[in-house]
């Protein structure tokens, strides 16, 4: 038995037969080929799949497919637009915030969501909101940096 | 130093790719006719493996194929191989027991795989895994380390007595023990460095494709080591010659040291796939990274240092016994023996130093190099004994260290336990550390900390450690079954841009902008127009991979050697077109000049003339004309084989404040100053700092392997296993110093581990100063609050 699934994704219209049991990170990886959100765990701990649903930020291994039916979806892939990077994006590259790079994509993805409820965190309220991303490269130290100048940045 | 060469913290060409989710990881790839395997585990520690029923599995809905032991015994597959061989003191070999790729008659620890379910989908395969049913008949298990030489315990192997795989030792015995007999003081310590996971945030993941019309097989998989992958999968297990096996290893997502070996999976796929006729892909589950990655560290210690009246150290004597687990990975039995008791002199000049060490079989998963390798665990050790020391004889742990330190104009030096180190100046970091973490006001924050009701410790940890493995030719003498060079080409493309093909591998590492830099600087090409490859067999013509922080002393190194080359090269295709003697010919800033004059040609120009070589010294097959003749092209090869080890080194000052009413430890400050050589990239060497000195207080405070009793994996998930999170660290202050290695043309060291052999030690020093004042002297990893808050307890109430 498959279901059809529809959303917004990075902009775009998307549709797609999967299983019910279909998890949101299975259906943009797998089915829609979009493979910049990553899979590091099976307990939903260390936040490499974050995406964003409605603007918000959601582990895409934590919903199901169907759950995301009609909603506006963003990934990792849609940030940059028109060949310019979204700028926490920058912030991370300028500051070092990732080493094998795997992680950042959720940690790029949280930190904007983070700054969208909290325009100038302060180097506390990024560590604590990083609690559900888990990185093994950096220490954290330079990701705490990028994330607080990509929210400045983000001021414009 | 331009704004892109060496000194310069260029920002990293990689990123891009990764920052907007371009990065190209083994499990991002599909190929053609892919299909997908499922691992079936063993939930047993230790059992005789009864049957195996796959008939309702095999006739699952999208079901190609159910494979177990019996099959991988008809078609005559190896077992996994060990690089690494260790001789006991009696001269026997280590004890090396079969590991074939899918258990045979018997399961050895929870994870062991039994089967493989292969189908058209991921989804499919874990619902037919789930009809797979494996009957066994338990055994004892054996799971503690210190437990496994006691007699009467169950026996992992019957070939090693006593659960002993080998007993080796290092150093003189007779001199220590004179030392011993002479000391003013003696101090000892009991000590265990727990089992660590190394959780890289990628999972292990490879793809197998065995084409049948001709014989290629090619692996995508997750891996540090590219043609170590082909080297030992090919010549031991699978028997498919080298130039028939591709092994590529694209974007790695952190490495640590889990990501070198030949796992079984891949074995397994490679094989399968010869068998079912098409690409195979698995992908852990991280329950099976736990489970399966080789873990790290596990070793219980005694140790005695002695000193004469004034703290001179005049010997130290160790005992461990380090866990293996149930099978010898590839580099397990060097972690604890070369790796490890190599570096109990540490920046001192203890005289006479005797350690031997024990390594066990358990019902566990396999122990092997994570982050330090080894070296965490001497460090540890011994920056521990020397501290507790201090306390003993009432002296300020920095000025004890200060004392014994090797002196800035001894070296070369030579250690009473095989190494010869290269350069230090260990004082120099120890005074920028101390100044750095403002040593001096420590008592004035002691007691503001105390008054809010908190206890405030510092500690100190001088790492040193051994990177840039190795020279082959010791390697060898020492039981490494390969060699251990790097090899690099540097190919000039026609138009004048640069590609660099490396058998390093970048797993976070940077390599794309550090050699990269490095060539720019070297040959005067812009950075832009240098393109570093790495990862893949078909490219890169041979390597032995990323581990051991060696990959800029002796990839990078190998990059330079070829860099040379081509500018050898160059005067002479120079010389040529400037019509002058190659004698004359000098080359800087990526220009070839004859001498006094302003007559130049740039490197690009060079390159253009060696590929459309109109004008050029070509052979003209009259032997008495072409003394000077050349081939065209410019592309140079070279092989990079040490002469030595390189010596970082480094001072850590920790300071740690702790609630007592809860235990929680908060690292109130941490200081690491490192002297890791030349620096060709500040940036990306304080990021590796960074994230080393956080694995390294991870283990201080929050990691730790647990096992029950019948061998039960309890940490076998992020839920279970601590690993350090944003909010459980600090930001950091750093600093380096820059002595040179003098043993390599590139004066630099490894900096890729120094930090988490340097910071355990520093934290829990710091933690033990802290509860000091409480009564506690001793502790064992991690301090977490629980732990904390009951040796308070226990201190408060035994001095009640």
């Amino acid at each position: 038995m498959s279901v059809t699934v529809s959303m917004t994704l990075n902009g775009k219209q998307v549709s797609a037969d999967v299983e019910p049991r279909t998890l949101l990170v299975q259906y943009i990886r797998e089915h829609i080929g979009l493979t910049g959100t990553h899979v590091g765990c099976d307990t939903s701990q260390c936040g490499a799949c974050v995406v964003h649903v409605g603007g918000k930020s959601v582990k895409s291994c934590t919903m199901l497919a169907v759950q995301a039916e009609g909603a506006d979806v963003t990934t990792i892939e849609g940030l940059a637009s028109n060949g310019e990077l979204h700028p926490m994006q920058a912030a991370f590259r300028e500051n070092h915030g990732l080493q094998c790079g795997f992680c950042t994509p959720g940690m790029i993805m949280s930190a904007i969501d983070l700054v969208s409820r909290n325009a100038s965190p302060s180097d506390g309220d990024v560590r604590e909101w990083l609690e559900g991303n888990l990185c093994r490269c950096t220490g954290y130290h330079n990701i705490v940096k990028s994330i607080r100048a990509g929210a400045e940045a983000m001021k414009g | 130093m331009t704004d892109t060469g060496i000194g310069a913290s260029v920002r990293r060409v990689e990123d891009q790719r990764f920052i907007t989710g371009r990065g190209h990881y083994v499990d991002d790839i599909t190929l053609p006719g892919q299909c997908h395997a499922v691992f079936i585990r063993s939930d047993q520690a230790h059992a005789e493996l009864k049957s195996i029923n796959t008939v309702q599995a095999a006739s699952a809905p999208g079901v190609i194929a159910v494979l177990t032991g019996a099959e991988v015994a008809a078609d005559g597959v190896g077992g996994l191989p060990c690089g690494w061989g260790i001789t006991s003191i009696d001269g026997n070999p280590m004890v090396e027991p079969a590991w074939p790729i899918l258990a045979q008659d018997r399961v050895r620890f929870v994870g062991d795989a039994v089967a493989v379910v292969i189908a058209e989908t991921r989804t499919q395969a874990l619902d037919a895994a789930e009809l797979v049913e494996v009957s066994y008949n338990p055994l004892p298990a054996i799971i503690a380390t210190a437990d496994a030489v006691k007699d009467g315990v169950p026996q992992v192997w019957p070939e090693a007595a006593n659960n002993t795989c080998f007993h080796w030792a290092i150093g003189e015995k007779e001199p220590t023990d004179k030392a011993f007999a002479e000391a003013a003081h003696v101090t000892k310590l009991q000590i265990v460095n727990q089992r660590l996971i190394p959780n890289a945030m990628e999972p292990r993941s490879a793809i197998a494709n065995f084409e049948a019309a001709t014989g290629d097989l090619t692996l995508y998989c997750t891996c540090q080591a590219p043609h170590a992958m082909r080297l030992l999968l090919g010549a031991f297990v699978l028997q498919q010659p080298e130039h028939k096996f591709r092994v590529v290893s694209p974007d790695v997502g952190g490495g640590f040291g889990s990501k070198i070996y030949p796992y079984a999976e891949f074995a397994v796929l490679c094989w399968a796939s010869k068998r079912i006729g098409r690409p195979i892909k698995w992908t852990a589950v991280r329950s099976e990274s736990f489970m399966t990655d080789a873990h790290g560290r596990d070793h219980v210690s005694e140790a005695e240092l002695a000193m004469d009246k004034d703290g001179k150290f005049l010997g130290l004597r160790v005992d461990t016994i380090a866990n293996l687990g149930a099978y010898l990975s590839a580099f397990g039995p060097l972690i604890p023996t070369y790796l490890y008791a190599t570096l109990f002199a540490g920046q001192y000049t203890t005289p006479a130093i005797y350690a031997e060490v024990k390594a066990v079989f358990t019902n566990t998963t396999p122990v092997d190099a994570y982050r330090g390798a080894g070296r965490p665990e001497a460090t540890y050790l011994l920056e521990r004994i020397i501290e507790k020391a201090a306390g003993e004889l009432g002296m300020d742990p920095a000025e004890l260290r200060r004392r014994n330190f090797i002196a800035p104009d001894a070296f070369p030096y030579q250690t009473p336990v095989a190494l010869m180190y290269d350069s230090g100046d260990y004082g120099a970091a120890l005074d920028k550390a101390l100044d750095i973490s403002d040593r001096q006001g420590f008592e004035a924050r002691r007691e503001a900390s105390a008054k809010d009701g908190k206890l405030r410790g510092i500690g100190f940890s001088l790492p040193i450690e051994a990177t840039g493995a190795a020279p082959s030719a010791i390697a060898g003498q020492l039981g490494a079954r390969a060699g251990l060079y790097e090899s690099a080409t540097v190919r000039f493309n026609a138009t004048g841009s640069v590609t660099v093909i490396s058998g390093s591998h970048s797993h976070g590492q940077g390599h794309a902008t550090t050699f990269a830099q490095l060539v720019s600087d070297h040959l005067g090409v812009p950075l832009e127009n240098v393109d570093v490859v790495e990862g893949d067999t078909a490219r890169s013509a041979f390597g032995m991979g990323t581990y051991g922080s060696r990959s800029l002393s002796v990839g990078g190194s190998a990059i330079v050697k070829a860099a040379d080359k081509i500018i050898e090269k160059g005067k002479k295709i120079a010389a040529h077109l400037l019509e002058a003697s190659v004698g004359d010919i000098e080359f800087a800033g990526g220009n070839f000049t004859v001498a006094g004059t302003d007559k130049t040609l740039n490197i690009a120009e060079v390159a253009f003339a060696a590929y459309v070589p109109h004008n050029y010294p070509l052979p003209t097959g009259d032997p008495s004309q072409d003394e000077n003749a050349l081939e065209p092209g410019l592309e140079e090869q070279a092989f990079f084989d040490p002469v030595n080890f390189n010596f970082p080194f480094g001072a850590y000052v920790c300071e740690v404040e702790i609630d007592p009413e809860t235990g929680v430890v908060e690292v109130a400050s941490f200081t690491a100053v490192d002297d890791v050589g030349r620096i060709i990239n500040p940036m990306i060497v304080e990021g590796q700092i960074h994230g080393g000195v956080v694995q390294g207080i991870g283990q201080a405070l929050l990691e730790g392997s647990v096992y029950d009793d019948s061998g039960q994996l309890l940490s076998g998930s992020f839920m279970d296993y601590t690993m350090p999170r944003a909010d459980d660290m600090p930001n950091f202050k750093t600093g380096t110093n820059e002595t040179p290695c003098p043993m390599n043309p590139l004066g630099v060291k490894g900096c890729g581990e120094i930090g988490t052999i340097g910071a355990t030690p520093a934290v829990i020093n710091a933690v033990l100063n802290a509860l000091g004042s409480v009564g506690v002297t001793d502790f064992a990893m991690p301090a977490t609050p629980q732990r904390v808050w009951q040796a308070i307890q226990s201190a408060r109430a035994a001095a009640e």
